[in-house]
């Protein structure tokens, strides 16, 4: 089980004065399972990226594989490819629609031919999932605050009942507490529910914390594809491309600058105060 | 007195049924008191919900008083005859570059302001020149705003507020949909206008890290103001700022982790070179003291 990019390159605006490449030979494999962060300045081609991934564009040319199937062979399943690969855009929020919250999260299974019984099932257990009890069902979803919509939002994407969840900058707008909650739930549904799981966000710490692979995506082509710990030793890169690693990496390479000699690849504030501590014999 | 006074303010949020009968009162300001002087820096924090955005709101007059009093520059934000001159004075910037974007060149947007306020066509031009450069978009003034990145496209709305020559600026989150380029791009023009315009910022966020260089943080919980004082002042209570829903910096959540071990180093450190200046030397002496 996998989704394999080969060569994927997609050109907007190709023949016209206009033409850009938005991707540009990418190529990797992703693994069931695996929990990946995908970072990359505005315009580098990540939104881009994760919209080939559920079908909703086509790529200009090379190849994607799902599950070892190429999803632009002649009569591919791409509604199915759709409920499997489960997409939650930014602001998801906004995407809500119905009166109550049940039957927003009952609106994407009831366009799968389930039975009713089988729908609210599912939509109970999604909303279960996200941390959201039985008391929000009834509630209108533009009352909740703005980590509770969001939750409301993914658990519709849940209910889907996808194998792959791409998350695009899911905590945009929230508050620390807010982000922690989401990023939390979404540690659980990969670790409980053995979901895979593409993170889109524009913080590394979070990245940091979180994932177990990173893709860097800059102009359109993959720069760094690796554990968060080997992708933030390249930090200078980073900047260059107009992204950062987390403030720690910087303490680090400070400290060792100085001579203290601490690991070079800590990246969370837990791993820095251990380093630390470990050093002075405490 | 201060540019923007706010005396025992409160805001409900009235929803009214069919008929207009009161259905539920949600009160988003409980009590505010707070008086920010001219020329500063203020950066208010959070949590969602806690009041913050409506308080921005209060201050350009785009929300009035439930009970109590908004002054900008001493002027009544409920008294009519003044709200121009109320909006005039505090210039706002929102959150998502896109919505407040209307011109289809760079410079068409940042001169719609001021022509809305009837300024003579010269002093428009010659406003639009002074806003662009002050925000460092001069070489941009006759792209298509369309073709900008978020950060660039913050940076002309914040110039198109500018242009009406305002004395206070509030933004409200305005690095939410940025990347961390554009991020330090908008925080480093606020700073820059406020320093050397000295034009009174406020400041509302969610990421600490722009909140070290300002004058004073408030902190907002339930529509009351429970914190208030110098970054360092706010930085060192750490454990109250989770009770708020709010983090920390990581410099300073590291300097607070090593002193609960019993580091010897100061309160509320905010920034790499403090943290460095401290840890250093004394890291270097146990090092020492342990080869001997």
């Amino acid at each position: 089980m996998s989704i394999r990019a080969v060569n994927l390159t997609h050109i907007y605006g190709q023949g016209t004065a206009f033409e850009q490449y938005a991707l540009k030979n990418v190529n990797f494999e992703i693994q069931d399972g695996e929990f990946i962060g995908l970072i990359g300045h505005t315009g580098s081609g990540k939104s881009t990226l994760i919209q080939h991934l559920n079908g909703l564009l086509k790529a200009t040319s090379g190849e994607l594989y799902y599950n070892g199937e190429n999803i632009y062979a002649h009569g591919y399943d791409m509604k199915g490819l759709r409920s499997k690969v489960g997409l939650v855009f930014q602001y998801p929020e906004h995407q809500l629609f119905e009166a109550d919250v049940f039957s927003d999260v009952c609106f994407g299974p009831k366009n799968l031919n389930l039975s009713q019984g089988e729908i609210e099932s599912r939509a109970k257990e999604a909303l279960n999932l996200v941390g959201l009890d039985e008391s929000f069902y009834k509630q209108s979803p533009f009352e909740l605050s703005g980590g509770q919509k969001r939750r409301v939002a993914i658990a519709g994407v849940l209910a889907m009942k996808p194998d792959v969840l791409i998350l695009d900058e899911p905590t945009a707008g929230l508050d620390p507490k807010g982000r922690d909650e989401i990023l939390g739930q979404i540690e659980k549904l990969h670790r409980e529910q053995g979901l895979t799981i593409i993170l889109v966000s524009h913080s590394m710490e979070d990245m940091a914390r979180y994932a177990d692979r990173l893709i860097v995506m800059n102009k359109g082509e993959k720069m760094f594809d690796d554990t968060p710990r080997n992708v933030f030793r390249h930090y200078k890169e980073l900047e260059a491309m107009g992204l950062a690693a987390p403030q720690i990496t910087y303490i680090v390479q400070a400290l060792r600058k100085e001579g203290i000699p601490v690991e070079e690849d800590l990246i969370t504030v837990e791993e820095a105060r251990d380093a630390i501590l470990r050093l002075i014999g405490k | 007195m201060g540019i923007i006074k706010a005396v025992n303010l409160i805001f409900d949020y009235i929803k009214r049924d069919e008929e207009e009968q009161i259905e539920e009162v949600d009160r988003a300001i409980d009590g505010l008191n707070l008086d920010i002087q001219e020329g500063s820096f203020v950066a208010i924090l959070g949590h969602n919900g806690s009041g913050k955005s409506t308080f921005a709101k209060q201050v350009n007059g785009l929300l009035i008083p439930t009970e109590g009093t908004v002054l900008i520059s001493g002027m009544d934000t409920r008294d009519e005859n003044h709200i121009w001159d109320v909006r005039r004075t505090a210039g706002m910037v929102f959150q998502n570059p896109d919505n407040q974007i209307i011109g289809n060149v760079v410079e068409e947007d940042v001169g719609f302001g001021p022509e809305n306020m009837g300024v003579p066509t010269e002093e428009i031009w010659k406003r639009v020149d002074e806003s662009l450069e002050a925000v460092g978009m001069t070489a941009y003034r006759l792209k298509s705003p369309g073709k900008l990145s978020g950060g660039q496209k913050q940076r002309v709305a914040i110039a198109g507020v500018m242009a009406m020559k305002p004395k206070c600026i509030i933004l409200d989150e305005p690095t939410a949909m940025l990347d961390p380029n554009g991020r330090k791009e908008v925080i480093r023009t606020v700073q820059e206008l406020n320093r050397r315009e000295h034009i009174t910022v406020l400041l509302i966020t969610h990421y600490m890290e722009e909140v070290v260089g300002a004058d004073r943080v408030v902190v907002m919980d339930e529509g009351k103001m429970v914190m208030d004082g110098t970054p360092r002042e706010i930085f060192s209570r750490v454990k109250e700022l989770k009770e708020y829903r709010l983090d920390v910096p990581q410099v300073t959540e590291l300097a607070f982790e090593l002193r609960q071990a019993g580091l010897p180093l100061s309160k509320g450190i905010l920034t790499m070179y403090e943290l460095l200046g401290e840890l250093v030397p004394y890291l270097k002496e146990q090092i020492r003291s342990q080869g001997e």
